[in-house]
């Protein structure tokens, strides 16, 4: 540590105005500060108080709360593609190797693009460089299919960052969640390889690891199957990669075809357990968005006719699958894009769970629609937070009215 | 006013500096509709262009006759009898570009740029600068239009004009057509994108 420090303190003075590296000025700066806290103290003419946790902490302690799903995704990666292959053994460290080779270079791809695109935007604008991207860089990987080609993944990067985060001003000023806007970009403009019955299973060999599965080989995740049937008359047994059945234990414990880390519900729920016990994310929020859930899926379960085969669906499954639970944890409580009072955080959260199942259930395009669901109240927070606070207001102002007057 | 401003600026400054697309926002919902290909935006530019001439020219030889209060009915009156030809014209020569752009000749009459024009230059100035007026905005519109549909066609569909312009090899190799550029939302980012180079380059349109 102490010959780190050494190092930094010897570098500093090229990255300075004026130094030989000064147009890195800002790269410096953001590892610096990652490192160690930052040296410079508000001056000495007020007193500041300085919380511990900086926006670096904060989204150190999303990512550690992601990694449960994370390494879940990388067994789940290769155990769906070891039952793909038809095995009965499923060898844990080969899984996890193989899930490990398969998602490392969509990680790397997504890092350096996003991360490269951060560095040079706060280069040119002379601002130290934003942590924002901890969080989205580890994202982007997790809620896209495990066979989106890399390629892809880059373009999809680069949109997000500059369109949804760039040009906003950064940071902390983007209207919509940058991870989303990255998946809604390869949903609408790659859809072959975003949805559908190939791309959910690795298929391939990890970086040469792991056995090529036949051409042929196809299987839907369970919304994308529910979707699709053209049984008629109660809710379709979805099956897995092996063609066996698939149970509401499986969708928790996270072990069937999906985007990389949001198939497990218990891991998910890990992770929501560290961001509300160190106070990172909003309990009402997430709350809101399983009751609104919830009770949207009653209602379409009430009702549940032929012609929207998800409608069978028991309430409480619809929590299960798909990107719902991720969703609600992880998207939908980015303080950044949500709701901002206490009132506003319900109404949001709920509206979303609501919006959420409204979507997968009534609309056969799309098998899921969390992701909608929470880019669309992205774009509501403000409206949902500045009518709260006028109700607010409001009321306030008719309480002292109806006091003056008495005292009058 | 025709004798403040040089003929010249009148018939170059709708180019870039005083773009009716990129600098006062108008047109924009055609922009959106029809660039999702080349050769309708090229259509459609060529239109605007002819009607937006012909209508300067008609309002500002007639404009000291035209009672105040019923301004914007003669203005209709003439642009939709222009937008008529030219919709008979592109129905018998181009019927195929025609069916493409559909309601959108149609929607001519509409076009805010259309209105501005007429209401800002040719009822204040003489028949030969109105005329240049109108070609001037109409190009500084197919511009923006050529621009939008350039990347648009290229990027959403492989190809220009209807031609195969991304090879065959990138396909083979995993390169697919975005097919987010074919919808209108894409449209509004290119012209977003078009508004910020252009911006950079000019810092006096820039706002504070």
């Amino acid at each position: 540590m102490k010959s780190l420090k050494n190092f930094f303190d010897k570098a500093r003075p090229s990255f300075e105005p004026g130094g030989k590296l000064s147009a890195l000025g800002s790269v410096f700066d953001g590892f610096e500060t990652f490192l160690f806290t930052p040296r410079t103290t508000s001056g000495p003419s007020s007193v500041h108080v300085h919380d511990a946790i900086d926006s670096k902490r904060t989204m150190i302690i999303v990512v550690l709360a992601l990694m449960p799903c994370f390494f879940f995704g990388m067994y789940n990666t290769g155990y769906q593609h070891w039952l793909a292959l038809g095995a009965t053994q499923f060898p844990f460290w080969q899984l996890m190797l193989y899930g490990f080779l398969a998602v490392i270079p969509r990680v790397v791809v997504s890092y350096f693009v996003g991360l490269g695109i951060e560095f040079a935007f706060a280069q040119w604008r002379k601002e130290e460089i934003q942590e924002g991207f901890l969080v989205t860089g580890i994202l982007i990987p997790m809620i896209c299919p495990i066979e989106t080609p890399l390629w892809m993944l880059a373009v999809a990067t680069a949109f997000a960052v500059v369109f949804a985060k760039e040009v906003f001003g950064g940071t902390g000023y983007n209207i919509v969640n940058v991870a989303l806007v990255a998946r809604a970009f390869l949903f609408f403009a790659y859809p072959a390889q975003m949805s559908g019955d190939k791309v959910f299973v690795a298929s391939g060999t990890a970086l040469g690891y792991g056995t090529a599965l036949p051409d042929g080989f196809t299987c839907a995740t369970p919304l994308g199957q529910i979707a699709t049937t053209t049984s008629t008359d109660s809710l379709v047994t979805v099956t897995g990669v092996d063609g066996q059945a698939l149970t509401a234990w499986d969708a928790f414990v996270g072990l069937i075809p999906g985007s990389f880390g949001e198939t497990s519900v218990l891991c998910i729920l890990i992770g929501a357990l560290i961001l509300l016990l160190s106070g990172m994310a909003s309990w009402r929020i997430m709350l809101g968005v399983f009751l609104g859930g919830l009770g949207m899926g009653l209602i379409t379960n009430l009702t549940a006719t032929p012609t929207y085969p998800a409608s069978f669906m028991p309430a409480w499954e619809q929590l299960l699958y798909g990107g719902f639970a991720f969703a609600a944890v992880f998207m939908a409580t980015d303080p950044v894009t949500a709701a901002r009072t206490n009132t506003g955080k319900w109404i949001y959260g709920i509206l979303i769970g609501v919006i959420a199942v409204l979507i997968r259930v009534y609309n056969n395009g799309y098998p899921e629609g969390a992701m909608l669901a929470v880019l669309l109240m992205n774009v509501m927070s403000s409206l949902i937070d500045w009518c709260v606070v006028q109700a607010n207001i409001r009321r306030r102002m008719r309480r002292l009215i109806v006091k003056t007057n008495a005292n009058e | 006013m025709a004798e403040k401003t040089s003929n010249k600026s009148v018939f170059f400054n709708p180019f870039s500096k005083d773009n009716p697309v990129v600098v006062q926002i108008l047109g924009i919902c055609s922009v959106l509709a029809v660039t999702a290909k080349l050769e309708p935006a090229i259509v459609m530019g060529l239109s605007v262009i002819a009607v937006l001439a012909f209508s300067n020219v008609i309002i500002s030889i007639l404009r000291n006759t035209i009672p105040t209060n019923i301004r914007i009915i003669v203005q209709l009156v003439v642009v939709a009898g222009l937008v008529v030809i030219v919709s008979q014209l592109l129905e018998a020569y181009a019927y195929d570009v025609s069916k493409q752009l559909s309601v959108f000749i149609g929607l001519i009459i509409t076009n805010c740029i259309l209105m501005g024009r007429l209401e800002a230059f040719a009822m204040g100035n003489r028949p030969w600068p109105s005329f240049l007026d109108g070609v001037g905005n109409g190009i500084g519109y197919t511009i923006i239009l050529v621009i939008v549909g350039f990347f648009r066609e290229l990027l959403g569909s492989g190809t220009l004009l209807g031609f195969q312009v991304v090879p065959q090899a990138f396909y083979d190799a995993g390169y697919v057509n975005n097919g987010l550029m074919i919808l209108p939302p894409m449209a509004l980012i290119v012209v977003a994108c078009i508004i910020w180079v252009q911006r950079s380059l000019n810092k006096d349109l820039q706002e504070k």
